[in-house]
């Protein structure tokens, strides 16, 4: 699959945070997304799953045959749609069920994760990092060719961290995308990075006097 | 399909079932309003019998509003609701089943327990049957309905009160009809048909177009 994004701009209640944004990925090709806080890196894989309407432009999907955009990625972020109530089996199970084209066992992914001995707690009771590890989990249940990573190495420890980089380099070999939005190096090879900058001054000025 | 929407209700019931939230709530409150009557009436057991019904109806539209804000604003919350917006099935699929499964946890039970709480407003047995049968047949309307006030206030913290005052009008004429059809099987110039129809007529509407306008809703608030 191929993702293209042309001239993106994001504005939050009335204040525009970046503009003329563009890239293309190609399968296999990782884009780290960064800039400090408050850019607008959340906004635009937010675009980029459906859940935000850009303020202009177009993001585009080639060579996906009938599935949509949102058909096609799985959304790691900081609200990770877990419930607490329900045992991790049970979380990825449902994952399973709703998002279709299923691949490995839930019992399978938290093993690639290593947490084969909390497939049967309730995910309410693990710690911040391994309730990140189930959410990341979900990535192995069903195959999608996209990958939303919003800082998935928050709260990770180092081994984690590698067992994520070794998941998205696979991920990569089979010709997936991994759009990750973060403050540190992830582990991602030959990732083509992209800035996320003020908006331009002129843009700043011209929206100065819209307010003033 | 016919997965994801049994996937949906299975994962509600378990949840609600290890929660415990809204259903055993919405019930307890019922019994409360339902029981404040006779206490503010006085024991005037004709008084009650009549006007049983119309107790019984307006405790249930009242209860139904429990737990009515907690069915999309929970998961907007944690992320699941991306979860289902990525799914291959369409959002109203997702609204049907999560309707469903919370009229399964509050308003059957509602429905199946009116009879016993009838008791308490000394009912005659035909009344206590028909109450529970026109509550059977109506309060998926007012889940419906309730169901399009939740999707415009899921993403608001509080949405409860506003949800209140925006769904509240909106079910009254399920109250009517749920009444009137009591009322009408106690003796009167209608059948008890005709009203139990448009009851009947009043739910599917209201499974219609509640779903639609609860995807919508869901879909333009972002």
């Amino acid at each position: 699959m191929r993702l293209i994004v042309e001239n993106l701009a994001c504005r939050r209640s009335g204040r525009r945070i970046f503009s003329g944004l563009g890239f293309t990925l190609e399968a296999g090709e990782a884009l780290t997304v960064t800039g400090r806080n408050g850019a607008g890196k959340s906004s635009l894989l937010a675009m980029l799953a459906g859940r935000l309407k850009p303020d202009a432009g177009a993001i585009r999907v080639e060579e996906t045959g009938e599935a949509t955009l949102t058909e096609c990625l799985h959304v790691v972020g900081h609200r990770d749609g877990l419930k607490g109530a329900l045992t991790a089996e049970e979380n990825l199970t449902f994952a399973r069920d709703i998002l279709g084209a299923p691949t490995a066992s839930p019992c399978e992914a938290m093993a690639a994760m290593g947490l084969a001995h909390a497939l049967n707690l309730p995910v309410g009771y693990l710690s911040a990092g391994q309730r990140r590890r189930v959410a990341l989990a979900r990535l192995l249940v069903c195959r999608r060719p996209l990958w939303l990573l919003d800082e998935p190495t928050a709260a990770l420890d180092t081994a984690s961290q590698g067992v994520l980089a070794g998941l998205m380099a696979r991920h990569r070999a089979e010709g997936g995308l991994v759009v990750a939005a973060t403050h540190m190096p992830i582990g991602l090879d030959h990732a083509r990075e992209l800035r996320i900058g003020l908006p331009a001054a002129t843009e700043d000025a011209a929206e100065a006097e819209a307010w003033a | 399909m016919i997965r994801v929407l049994a996937a949906l209700v299975r994962r509600d019931l378990v949840l609600a079932s290890r929660v415990g939230g809204s259903g055993a709530l919405s019930l307890v409150f019922f019994l409360m309003i339902v029981a404040l009557v006779p206490f503010a009436l006085g024991p005037d057991l004709n008084l009650l019998s009549r006007i049983g019904p119309a107790i019984l109806w307006l405790s249930a539209v009242l209860a139904t509003l429990i737990g009515l804000d907690r069915i999309f604003q929970a998961d907007e919350e944690d992320g699941s609701l991306d979860l289902m917006t990525a799914s291959p099935a369409p959002l109203e699929l997702v609204v049907l089943a999560k309707v469903l499964a919370h009229w399964l946890t509050t308003g059957l039970p509602l429905a199946l327990a009116s009879p016993l709480f009838g008791l308490l407003v000394a009912l005659s047995p035909t009344a206590m049957g028909a109450t529970a049968l026109t509550l059977l047949v109506g309060t998926p309307a007012l889940t419906f309905v309730g169901a399009v006030g939740a999707a415009l206030t899921a993403s608001i913290r509080r949405g409860g009160l506003i949800l209140a005052i925006v769904v509240l009008p909106l079910m009254i004429p399920t109250l009517i009809f749920g009444v009137s059809a009591v009322d009408s099987a106690l003796g009167g110039t209608v059948p008890f048909v005709t009203p139990l129809i448009i009851l009947g007529a009043l739910s599917l509407i209201a499974a219609v177009v509640g779903t639609l306008a609860a995807a919508a809703a869901l879909r333009w608030s972002e």
